[in-house]
């Protein structure tokens, strides 16, 4: 790999610093019962890895977020609750991300 | 090539103007203001086609350099003491981002107490930043240092900022005549900016980016091996600029008479015409001395100084400038040069011509008499004896004759 002068760097980098390695206790559960798709959610992830359309379609990327709560904080119908952090991806999470990659970092 | 009797400020502001610049940015200080105030009339006029950017401190004017350096523009900034000093994180940051800005320091001493006078203690305080550092002895050498910085900096082989630098006052407001070559001449020496990298939003970068413990090590090691190649560069462009201009460029050091000398003088900017002019008298009274004019401060040229110095019986550094609380930044440089080598000329240094002190003939005499009756480590020259220094009974350097 190299390092060019002055570590100028080509967009994208921010797709491969991977932030959800920074979370340590908990991780946001999207229950999916209550959702409104009101979007607070989303807006309020400082990650912006928050993705959903439409009621009971919300989801955090697990790869990028920390775990700060904000969304749990924000849901104006309580739909999102902090859960403890676990060494491994949830299977049901998974159905809604295309990436590849994503899957191979979920355990059976 | 015109001749013109100009102020030293003037030759800087007509050097920058052929160079070409497109953003210039710079805020007001003494005694460096007449060289934005010439470059602004310039814009204002016509004259000098660029973008001047009006800002509200010096750290705005270097981040703005900075900026539109990275957008591959040509740009140019100025200041002295404390405007260089309020610079300082953003030298750090240009000289990181690698971007070829160049900056002029006119050498004021730093406050407190507040002085508006000449040493060299502004520039000298920026060099661990990774710019280099060139040193002028006179109005015409000034001058000729812009053209050669711009072509330094943009080499793809440096990509670092230069600063070249002249003393304030004495050369800065001095009046000297000052050869101003044409427009030809300087673009057939200067060809149009290339930027390596540039920010575009057609093919998108990033400067400046954050980077972890596993990869900062070798951005610095990068510009340290840079600075060091850079020697060889700067003495390429001096050599192009002496056959483009016809008149001789000193690049990194002059060595004035030290081919057989037993005892050299070593110092920077304006100071080294005196020295010269010593040298002369007591040359005729017999004395093998000479002078070696530091011109490259930063990267510092150990292998041309100890080859150059290496002879001599007294080397003998007076120095404008001083690291409180251990001794002259020059002098201590220099002795690393010759540590573990087999030649070891006594190394002598002094601090003198702080905020604006003269040094004049006496100084130097005194210098090398000092120096010749046993090596000094640091000592202050022409310590005034009829201050009392409140807490001080017996001043060192003070000798009673």
């Amino acid at each position: 790999m190299k390092l060019t002068i002055g570590g100028v760097s080509q967009p994208g980098t921010s797709r491969e610093n991977r932030t959800g390695s920074w979370r340590v206790n908990s991780r946001p559960s999207h229950l999916h019962k209550t959702c409104t798709a009101c979007d607070l959610c989303a807006l309020s992830c400082p990650e912006g890895c928050i993705y959903g359309k439409g009621r009971n379609t919300y989801y955090s990327d697990l790869t990028y977020c920390k775990g700060c709560g904000n969304c749990a904080d924000v849901c104006p119908v309580d739909d999102i609750v902090m859960v403890p952090e676990e060494k491994s991806l949830p299977q049901e999470w998974m159905v809604f991300s295309d990436n590849q990659e994503y899957k191979s970092m979920a355990t059976s | 090539m015109t001749k013109k009797l100009l102020e030293g400020s003037q030759g800087i502001a007509e050097a920058v103007a052929l160079c070409r610049p497109q953003v210039i940015a710079a805020y007001p200080i003494t005694p460096q203001t007449h060289i934005p105030q010439e470059l602004a009339d310039m814009v204002a006029n016509g004259k000098l086609k660029a973008e001047w950017v009006n800002v509200e401190s010096e750290h705005s004017a270097a981040s703005v350099v900075l900026g539109a350096s990275a957008t591959g523009v040509r740009v140019f900034t100025a200041s002295s003491s404390q405007g260089i000093l309020l610079m300082n994180e953003v030298l750090f940051n240009i000289a990181g981002m690698r971007l070829p800005v160049v900056l002029v320091c006119v050498n004021r001493a730093i406050s407190a107490p507040l002085n508006i006078w000449n040493d060299q203690q502004d520039s000298i305080s920026q060099r661990d930043t990774g710019v280099i550092q060139l040193y002028a002895e006179d109005n015409q050498e000034a001058a000729d240092l812009v053209y050669q910085a711009y072509r330094i900096a943009e080499d793809h082989r440096v990509q670092l900022p230069v600063m070249v630098c002249l003393d304030g006052y004495v050369l800065s407001h001095a009046w000297e005549t000052v050869d101003i070559p044409s427009q030809a001449q300087v673009d057939s020496f200067l060809p149009p900016f290339k930027p390596l990298y540039k920010l575009d939003p057609e093919n998108p970068l990033s400067f400046g980016m954050y980077m972890e413990p596993d990869k900062y090590l070798e951005t610095r090691y990068m510009i340290q091996h840079t600075m060091e190649q850079s020697i060889g560069i700067i003495q390429d462009v001096a050599h192009d600029f002496e056959k483009i201009f016809g008149r001789p460029a000193t690049a990194i050091i002059e060595e004035y008479q030290t081919h057989d000398a037993t005892t050299i003088l070593v110092g920077m900017g304006s100071m080294v015409s005196l020295f010269k002019e010593e040298v002369d008298q007591l040359r005729s009274q017999g004395q093998k001395v000479g002078v070696l004019k530091l011109v490259c401060y930063r990267p510092f040229p150990k292998e041309e100084l100890y080859q150059s110095l290496k002879r001599a019986k007294h080397v003998v550094v007076i120095e404008k400038a001083t690291s409180l609380g251990f001794g002259g930044p020059v002098a201590s440089e220099l002795r690393s040069v010759f540590y573990g080598c087999p030649h070891q000329p006594a190394i002598s240094g002094f601090i003198a011509g702080l905020g604006g002190r003269d040094i004049t003939a006496e100084t130097v005499k005194t210098a090398l008499n000092k120096a010749h009756r046993h090596p000094v480590d640091t000592e202050y020259l022409d310590l005034r004896t009829d201050l009392e220094l409140e807490g001080i009974s017996n001043p060192a350097g003070q000798h009673k004759k």
